[in-house]
């Protein structure tokens, strides 16, 4: 998993409270076993009905086709667990998103795939949007996630808290499954005293192919 | 230390606290399917990391497969690629699948718990926000995204943080025609679609003691949609006996070992909890989606609110935005609203209960002119259950298409989609924008509710309509 330092970059708003999956990333007819995840990023809104580019959305117009910070609102990401909506952000190069809250699903889905949720207070969460709108893609934003700071124009830098863990997880861009494989001698003894304690936790078996026998 | 439910199992299933202070949560059982597990194998085998325990790991194919009668791989063309990389993966890494043709093929959440892969106090992961639906069995169940997937698939296991603790009681008592499925919209509408986050949700109270498993497994299901990651009821009796035969369900002494175990997991008298909400049930009414989201909720005998009435500009914005795209004016009243679609199916709403309900609504009436109504079950053994029950017959001939078991039009991911602007009555669990085709206007109801808007063409109070009342 890529590292994350410090990023600078242009920031966009898109400021909706409870955006979901399913418009971030939604099953589109057609949808490839390997979709082009930048092509699929908000595919319903960034287009129109015929097809052609609404030049409305805010990931359309030219001064953030190079966003590389998004500025969200409460609950960003609820709803389906699909981990394309991380892919189809980061496929369209945004690494850092700076909002009010996240869903569970998806902020997970983010510490997995080196992508940054920086969560504000709702006082400064609205100060910071309001800087982004302000700027308008005019000037780019800095993200220091080692100092735990954003910086910018249009006001002071913003100290922003994060679990140290999750913190470590993505500057040291560590493997998740890495992490717990170091882990293999607990989980084999576990299993071994599980089937002990509650044989039918470690056995699925299909009685009607078994002849009724467990473990 | 008194300890609630979910505390109980996740004590048992704690293997070790990893060094960045998340828990291995062991997984008991993993249920795959074909629309994430492909790429999950790949990233797997790329970073030749064998599957730790094929033995706890069944997969089925449900997302993207077709609906249609005598379907085969191709019927849904975009479908084929996902559901031939599910079944070569499987093969390869000693996976039993649950194939298109096979008689046990269904929706994940539809036929674990028919199955008894599911058990009370196990651990359960499926690559799917609506894993939770399997808690209405006392299993600690974990929705997850793709590389927490592949994560369970190489460790058994999951890294997670300790859920806080929320209980919700349904007291009092459910009126005719009114459903865990109305139960489950009026927490949403009451908590919001964020409330839940961060909590495991412990249902209780007389409401859901009283509930079959059946509409356990619905309520459970839509935890998801009020944020929270998980949701489960205590074990008791209706739980034992629904399991007791289940091909996966242990039997002789291991089952009896596994009873003694089980009657110990409710929550402890004098546990304590993070958060609690009490849900009074009487005189609760039958409810209806009126936005774009599952809280945006009324009862059917109600109106679409006015955004003007509400202070935060942040929600009146969202409102405002959702009545616009749902072709709705503020102060409509819901029941009357004509409709052009019903959808009953999906891991909501797909069980042999809630065919039951449609049917006894359908029994002796037609589908609306100009109403599309599909009924797709949520398992192949539902579907073959409902046969021999006759109600085949009763939908057929009453209009509604009798689909072939998958997830269908609650995501599209099977082509089955609604169109531009329709209004769909869906027993669903997601009424976002474009989830059933670019444009559609979802309503979610409750099963009968949806039978009675396909028999009448509009959003109608299934109470009046089986009273007999004009």
């Amino acid at each position: 998993m890529e590292k994350f330092s410090i990023l600078t970059g242009i920031a966009a708003p898109l400021l909706d409270d409870d955006v979901n999956t399913d418009q971030i990333a939604p099953v589109m007819p057609g949808r490839a076993l390997k979709p082009n995840y930048a092509e699929l990023l908000f595919a319903r809104a960034r287009r129109r009905d015929d097809g052609s580019d609404n030049p409305d959305f805010v990931l359309n117009k030219p001064q953030f086709g190079q966003a590389a910070i998004l500025a969200t609102g409460r609950n960003f990401g609820c709803g389906s667990s699909r981990e394309a909506a991380v892919w189809g952000l980061l496929a369209f190069g945004i690494r850092c998103l700076v909002g009010k809250g996240f869903a569970d699903f998806f902020r997970e889905n983010c510490l997995q795939n080196g992508m940054l949720p920086v969560v504000l207070p709702d006082e400064t969460a609205d100060a910071f949007a309001a800087r982004v709108v302000a700027a308008d893609g005019s000037a780019p934003f800095t993200v220091d996630l080692g100092a735990q700071r954003l910086s910018g124009p249009g006001g002071a830098d913003i100290a922003f808290e994060i679990p140290e863990a999750d913190r470590l997880r993505l500057i040291e861009g560590l493997d998740d499954i890495g992490l717990s494989l170091r882990h293999t001698a607990e989980i084999a003894a576990w299993e071994a005293r599980m089937a002990r304690m509650q044989p039918w936790l470690q056995a699925a078996c299909d009685r009607r192919l078994t002849n009724g026998r467990i473990g | 230390m008194p300890q609630t439910l979910v505390d109980k199992i996740w004590d048992a299933h704690l293997v070790t606290r990893r060094l960045d202070g998340r828990d291995l949560i062991y997984i008991d059982r993993h249920v795959l399917h074909e629309l994430h597990a492909p790429h999950a194998f790949e990233k797997l085998e790329a970073a030749q990391r064998p599957v730790r325990r094929p033995d706890l790991t069944f997969a089925v194919q449900d997302h993207t497969i077709a609906t249609l009668p005598g379907r085969g791989d191709d019927s849904n063309p975009q479908g084929s690629p996902f559901m031939k990389a599910m079944r070569e993966g499987s093969r390869r890494n000693g996976i039993r699948l649950f194939d298109l043709g096979d008689p046990e093929q269904g929706i994940s959440h539809v036929v674990a718990p028919e199955l008894g892969m599911v058990l009370p106090g196990a651990t359960h992961a499926v690559p799917d926000s609506h894993a939770c639906t399997v808690g209405g069995l006392g299993a600690l169940a974990f929705g997850c995204g793709t590389t927490e997937l592949e994560h369970v698939l190489a460790t058994q296991v999951m890294a997670l943080k300790q859920p806080k603790r929320l209980r919700v009681r349904a007291e009092g008592k459910l009126g005719p025609q009114v459903t865990t499925k109305d139960l489950a919209l009026r927490i949403i509408a009451e908590l919001g679609v964020s409330g839940g986050r961060g909590y495991a949700v412990e249902y209780a109270g007389a409401v859901v003691r009283a509930s079959p498993i059946e509409a356990r497994l619905t309520l459970c299901n839509l935890t998801i949609e009020m944020g929270a990651r998980t949701g489960l009821v205590a074990p008791d009796d209706t739980a034992f006996e629904y399991l007791a035969g289940r091909p996966f369900a242990p039997e002789g002494p291991a089952w009896e070992q596994a009873l003694a175990h089980w009657r110990r997991l409710p929550s402890d008298e004098d546990a304590v909890f993070d958060h609690e909400v009490t849900i009074d049930c009487d005189g609760l009414e039958p409810q209806v989606t009126w936005g774009t989201d599952p809280s945006h909720t009324v009862a059917v005998t109600g109106r679409v609110p006015d955004p003007a009435s509400v202070e935060d500009a942040s929600r009146r914005a969202a409102m405002l935005k959702a009545l616009d795209y749902m072709g709705l004016a503020p102060g409509t009243a819901l029941a009357g609203l004509p409709i052009d679609r019903v959808f009953i199916g999906s891991c909501t709403n797909s069980r042999l209960l809630d065919l039951e309900a449609v049917a006894a609504i359908v029994r002796g009436r037609k589908v609306a002119d100009g109403v599309t109504a599909l009924i797709v079950p949520g398992s192949t053994s539902v579907r073959r259950e409902a046969e021999a029950r006759g109600l085949d017959r009763i939908f057929r001939e009453a209009g509604f298409f009798w689909g072939e078991s998958g997830c269908s039009m609650c995501a599209g991911g099977n082509g089955d989609r609604g169109k531009p602007n329709e209004r769909c009555v869906s027993t669903t669990n997601r009424n976002f924008e474009g989830r059933q085709g670019r444009g559609v206007r979802t309503h979610l109801v409750g099963p009968a509710m949806a039978a009675a808007a396909a028999v009448t063409g509009r959003i109608t109070d299934v109470r009046v309509l089986a009273s007999g009342a004009p």
